[in-house]
This record gives C-alpha cells, sequence and structure tokens, in this order.
C-alpha cells in the first residue's frame, strides 16, 4: 500500500459549517473516547459533547443535523484543532466523512495530522470564510471545490483565493503524503547521521 | 529568517534530507512514546510489515490511563488493562525500553525523560504529546506529532517538518514573591494569544528566565503549545549542566558528560543570532495568574478585574461571551474568591519536586475547605518517593489532600480521576478546555501550585500573597 498514493489535486462535496475560534481536540474527540488501540469507530464520537446531552440525547450541532449528513467540506474558524497532538481528532472527522477542511487557520500539530492523512486544511480570510459557512446553511446540497493546485475555494457562482501551505500542497497533489516510504528510502544517509551525532550510542 | 539561534544548529546537525515536498527529513534523537498515542502506529507497522528501525532510541512510559489510586493488575478499568497489554506486548516484541509501574521509573513522560537523564541539550526529542515542548527547557529542539508521524519515527527514525521561524521572548527583572514561572507561560498566552505562536519556535530568555530552576523551565516550555508553538526552548547554562551530571544516564556514563558539554555549549544561540521577531515582557510587573475562561489565553493577574468581551478585539469577543457564561464569571470582578470543588495539584506543567514542595509550604498546619476535595497527583514515582522521604506526603495528608501515585490523572481525565457534573476547579494543569478534565460541564481554573494550595485551603480562589504567614521564597 505504502507504494500507492494518492495524488490530491482537489476535494469537491458539500459542505457543514462548525463556527467558533479555539475549537481543541478536546472537543473534536473526548478523552475517553481514546481508550481505544485502533482508531476504528470513532466517526460517531466526533464532537460528542456538543452533539449530545448527559443521556445522549442529540443536542442542536450541525454533524446532527440530517442535511449534512453527506457532508465532506468542513468550514471553520480560526486557531482550529488546538490543544492536544491527539491524531484520533482528524481521524474521528475523516471517518464521520470529512475530506477537506476550509478555514481561517488551523493549528499547527493539527494540519500535519491531517496532511498524514491525506485532508488539505486549506485557509482563508475571515470574512470570506463567514461567507462561506452562510452559503453552506442556505445550500446544505451545493458543491463546494477545493482546489488544492490552484488553491481556490469555489462555490455556486463564487471562487475565493484560498491559501495551501506549500508543504502541504506538494505533498497532497504529487502523491507524497505518506512520508514513511519515501523516507524510509533515505536509511543509509540516516545510519550516517546516527554515527555522526556525538550523543547517539547505536 | 533566523540565524545562529540554538534552533537553526540543532535543526542544521540533524537534517537527513530535503523531501520533494521541500519538508526537511529530520533526525529523531530521542523518541518517547505512551500508551494513547502509539498502539495504532505499531498497528500501522506490522500492516506495512516494517520494523522498528531504532528501539534503542525510544523509550516507553505508562502514563495517560494509568489508575493513580489502586494500580494493581488486571486494572479495573478493562479500556485501561487493554492499552496496558498492547503497550507491553509491543515494547516487549520490538526491544524498546519501558519505565513500567513496577520500575519505579514510571511517570508522566515529561517528568521522566529528564530524570532519567534521557533528555539532553542538543537532541531532537518527539512524542505523540503535544506537551513534549517541555523538554526544551534543556536546549532540546522537542515538539508533539501524531500517530502517523510516530509510524514515521519507529519506521526510519526521522520526522518530515517544515522550518519554522524563531521569535525570542525575553523576560527581564526578577518575579516578585509568590510568582511563579507558570504564571510567566499564563502571562505570555494571554498577551500573545493561543495562536500567536504558529509558526515559530519559541526561545525563551532574560534574567527571569535564567533565574529558574530547571523544574520552573520546564513549566513555561511545557505551555508553549498552548501559545500555538510547537515547540520552546531555554538555552542550555550551567543550571542545565548541574541537573544533567545527577541523572542516571551521566551517572553511569560520568565520561559522556565532559565529552558532550562542548556539543551542549555549541549550540547554545549566538550572542548576535537573528530572530524572526522578538517580546520583551518585564517579570517584575508580574503578578500570580489565572484563567478565567475556557482556553490558555483567557487569563488575569490575581488583583486585575476579569475583561469586558467588548474591550477584547473583535475575533476575540465571541469565544471570551461563550467563556464567560460557562465559567459564570462577571467581567469587571477579579477571580478572587470564586468557589472552587476541587483542587487538582499534578501534571506534566506542575507536579515535579520544588512544585510539590512550595505547595506543602503553603499547606502545611492548614485544612482543606471541608467543599473541596483535593488530590495531589506527583509527576513521577521518582518524584513521589523524593517528596515522601521529605514528609510531604504527611503534610498533605495531615490537610487533607489525597495523596496519589502517578500518572496524568485529572489534568484530561482519562482514568478515574475527574470532576464530575459543573465542578469547578483549581488546578495547576496546563489545559481549561470544556470537558477537559472529564465533565462536560467541569470548570477548570488554571494556576501556579502555591495558588492551587491556597485555594484548596479557603475553598475559593485565593491570593496566596495575602496568606501573610506563609514563606514565600
Amino acid at each position: 500500500m505504502t507504494d500507492e498514493i494518492p495524488e490530491i489535486d482537489s476535494v469537491t462535496g458539500t459542505g457543514v459549517p462548525i463556527r467558533g475560534n479555539d475549537i481543541d481536540t478536546d472537543q473534536i474527540i473526548p478523552a475517553r473516547f481514546m481508550k481505544v488501540v485502533t482508531f476504528d469507530g470513532l466517526g460517531e464520537f466526533a464532537f460528542f459533547d456538543l452533539r449530545f446531552d448527559e443521556d445522549d440525547n442529540p443536542k442542536d450541532h450541525p454533524f446532527n443535523e440530517p442535511q449534512f449528513q453527506d457532508a465532506s467540506v468542513l468550514a471553520v474558524n480560526a486557531n482550529f484543532g488546538c490543544g492536544s497532538s491527539r491524531e484520533h481528532a482528524p481521524q474521528a472527522l475523516m471517518r464521520w466523512g470529512i475530506d477537506a477542511i476550509v478555514g481561517e487557520s488551523f493549528a499547527e500539530i493539527f494540519a500535519g495530522n491531517c496532511l498524514a492523512l491525506g485532508i488539505p486544511t486549506v485557509t482563508a480570510d475571515h470574512e470570506e470564510i463567514v461567507a462561506l459557512q452562510e452559503w453552506i446553511d442556505e445550500n446544505p446540497d451545493g458543491e463546494i471545490d477545493v482546489d488544492v493546485e490552484a488553491e481556490t475555494v469555489t462555490y455556486g457562482d463564487t471562487t475565493i483565493e484560498a491559501t495551501v501551505d506549500d508543504a502541504q500542497r506538494r505533498a497532497l497533489t504529487e502523491g507524497v503524503w505518506d512520508t514513511t516510504a519515501l523516507m524510509k528510502s533515505n536509511a543509509d544517509a540516516v545510519a550516517e547521521k546516527a554515527a555522526e551525532l556525538p550523543y547517539v550510542d547505536v | 529568517m533566523s540565524e545562529g539561534t540554538l534552533y537553526d544548529k540543532v535543526w542544521e546537525e540533524h537534517t537527513v534530507a530535503e523531501l520533494p515536498t521541500g519538508q526537511t527529513q529530520l533526525f529523531v534523537g530521542l523518541h518517547l512514546i505512551h500508551e494513547v498515542t502509539s498502539p495504532q502506529a505499531f498497528g500501522m507497522l506490522q500492516e506495512r510489515d516494517l520494523e522498528v528501525a531504532y528501539p534503542e532510541l525510544t523509550h516507553a512510559t505508562v502514563d495517560h490511563i494509568v489508575p493513580t489510586s489502586d494500580q494493581s493488575r488486571p486494572y479495573r478499568d478493562d479500556a485501561a488493562e487493554e492499552m496496558m497489554s498492547e503497550l507491553e506486548q509491543n515494547v516487549r516484541e520490538s526491544g524498546i525500553q519501558f519505565s513500567d509501574p513496577n520500575s519505579g521509573d514510571q511517570g508522566i513522560v515529561h517528568v521522566i525523560g529528564p530524570e532519567q537523564g534521557l533528555t539532553q541539550p542538543g537532541k531532537t526529542i518527539v512524542c505523540g504529546d503535544s506537551h513534549t515542548s517541555t523538554h526544551g527547557a534543556f536546549g532540546a529542539l522537542a515538539f508533539g506529532i501524531g500517530t502517523s508521524q510516530i509510524r514515521d519515527v519507529l519506521a526510519t527514525q526521522t520526522v518530515a517538518m517544515e522550518k519554522k521561524d524563531v521569535r525570542k521572548i525575553e523576560v527581564t527583572g526578577e518575579l516578585g514573591p509568590g510568582v511563579e514561572a507558570k504564571d510567566v507561560i499564563l502571562e505570555v498566552i494571554r498577551r500573545l494569544g493561543t495562536e500567536g505562536g504558529v509558526g515559530y519556535v519559541y526561545e525563551y530568555a532574560g534574567e527571569a528566565i535564567e533565574n529558574l530552576d530547571m523544574e520552573g523551565r520546564m513549566s513555561i516550555c511545557n505551555m508553549s503549545i498552548e501559545g500555538g508553538a510547537r515547540a520552546g526552548y531555554v538555552n542550555p547554562d550551567e543550571t542545565t549542566y548541574e541537573w544533567l551530571e545527577n541523572t542516571d544516564y551521566f551517572q553511569e556514563n560520568p565520561e559522556k558528560f565532559d565529552e558532550l558539554k562542548p556539543y551542549w555549549e555549541s549550540i547554545r544561540s549566538d550572542d548576535d543570532a537573528e530572530y524572526d521577531d522578538v517580546v520583551t515582557i518585564d517579570g517584575s510587573e508580574l503578578e500570580p495568574v489565572v484563567t478565567w475562561g475556557t482556553t490558555p489565553g483567557q487569563g488575569v493577574g490575581i488583583s486585575e478585574p476579569i475583561p469586558e468581551p467588548e474591550s477584547l478585539p473583535e475575533d476575540k469577543q465571541d469565544t471570551a461571551r461563550r467563556a464567560q457564561e460557562h465559567m459564570r464569571v462577571t467581567p469587571g470582578e477579579t477571580m478572587e474568591g470564586y468557589q472552587i470543588d476541587v483542587a487538582f495539584l499534578g501534571s506534566c506543567t506542575n507536579a515535579r519536586l520544588p512544585d510539590l514542595r512550595r505547595a506543602a509550604n503553603v499547606v502545611e498546619g492548614r485544612q482543606v475547605h471541608e467543599d473541596v476535595r483535593a488530590m495531589v497527583v506527583p509527576g513521577s514515582q521518582r518524584v513521589k518517593a523524593a517528596a515522601e522521604a521529605e514528609g510531604l506526603d504527611e503534610i498533605f495528608e495531615d490537610a487533607g489532600f489525597e495523596w496519589r501515585n502517578a500518572g496524568c490523572s485529572m489534568c484530561l481525565g482519562m482514568n478515574e480521576d475527574q470532576l464530575e457534573g459543573d465542578e469547578a476547579s483549581a488546578s495547576s494543569s496546563n489545559r481549561n478546555f470544556i470537558g477537559r478534565q472529564g465533565s462536560k460541564d467541569g470548570r477548570t481554573v488554571l494556576m501556579n501550585p502555591r495558588m492551587v494550595a491556597a485555594a484548596a485551603i479557603k475553598g475559593e480562589v485565593t491570593d496566596v500573597r495575602k496568606l501573610k504567614e506563609v514563606t514565600l521564597a
């Protein structure tokens, strides 16, 4: 499987808005759902405490609303994914159905974890994100095209300029976002580095 | 771009290759693992038929799910037992050293690395845990990674990274009585914001930082991530070297100390190093800082009023309003007198020996308020043993604190130690996110360990400096 990493030039699908700044990974996946040794089945626990009350009755939350159940493009605000480094967070979103995230800004570890799963984290200005979120509310069936290569997000008749981090863009569009095999191929250089560093005893 | 900083030098020393993505393939000098974020990575290795490339450079412990009361096996919590068994099997099969609870060396991963001398200046250190930034206190380049990256490190001993900018945070002057490292970092995050550090590595410098012991420096570097910075560091100096000399590794290999010291000296930031940004904070003006909200950036000096949301930048107002509603605080008032139900003294931020000593000094001869449940969770088995040798356990227990075993505990509520319902907690930990301490209606007020002790006694957030008879060295 390591030889066949898909190239991700763009992601197309309907959207779901999650509003608010500083949405941390404890909110995306509460810690009690991390008492597992695989990532399977995490999708149903995404945003769990925001979606359900004490008795597990659904609350108002976009992830509970029927019109967003098939969404694959998540629209968020600033500093999304801050806090804990848990990859369980993007894993839960991915398993819920999210293939791309468009937001004002992302926490660094979270964005790195998304990249490792082939999920683009694309940024745009506050006003543009707010407009996109409003459009999604009005057009839950409307398609959004997140073009990683061209760094644009298109919905309805609107195309906005977005930003994709250079390394992320190259990794996704050239299909090198799963780095294990790539880095493994430099094993000799790694061994040389280990021999060279003064503190390494191997 | 920065030049001549510790970050630039350590980055350069550890560069293996430039990847087609433009990222750098960076050699990892020390890989720390724990039970929550590593099992899936071992699973991925197995799927790909790969082995651990350099098991001698990985070290494991168990901290997140480990019970802090009854630790007999099997654990009462089946899920915790399964995670522990999985880790035991993975380290056994891969030949990875494991500081398990039977070794006497177990503890929070960011406490045990420095204790054993695994954490050293000029090393690259990664762990599937965002508070890996702690190890930067020793002049290491240390950052948290996700599970797919753990897979990369296990398989290749390297990680794909992009180089960041360096912001120097200079804390001048002397900290006042009762003001601690925790207050410095809460102030940094309050000023620069929870995302102010995204894209940066923080270098902490200045008189107030240099005068801190290693534990204080660890408290500061620990919370770099709360300010958005994936890594933070302090240049190594005599304080660092003194700590290192007394660790297992250098006690067992004393010749290594002299051998490595020139390297440690060489990676210090140059006097004329160039930074991408410099921020100066006057340490002498600080007072104990507590949080009023639900992000670590929502902090306030203990005598200052909680801000009106309207007084904050526009993009912070909504978050502030929601936070104030959740916390049930009133803008214009101070946090003093905010009632608490729980006092938690623990976590990778503030559960090392001097943290416990300072708190014990406040507690000694006093009683925990009758409405408060208070607990001390030492950062490691060694911290616990050392504290017991000094009689700190008795001071805490006599006052009505529970004295627990080492682990992450109520910092994130993955074991039995959790807030219940809408309980409010005075906590020496690092995150006041909604739900963080195990209850989605729970309320967390972050503060330094002495302030936690004072809150436990008074049953409300209290300025420890007003407990006059307490020594506040």
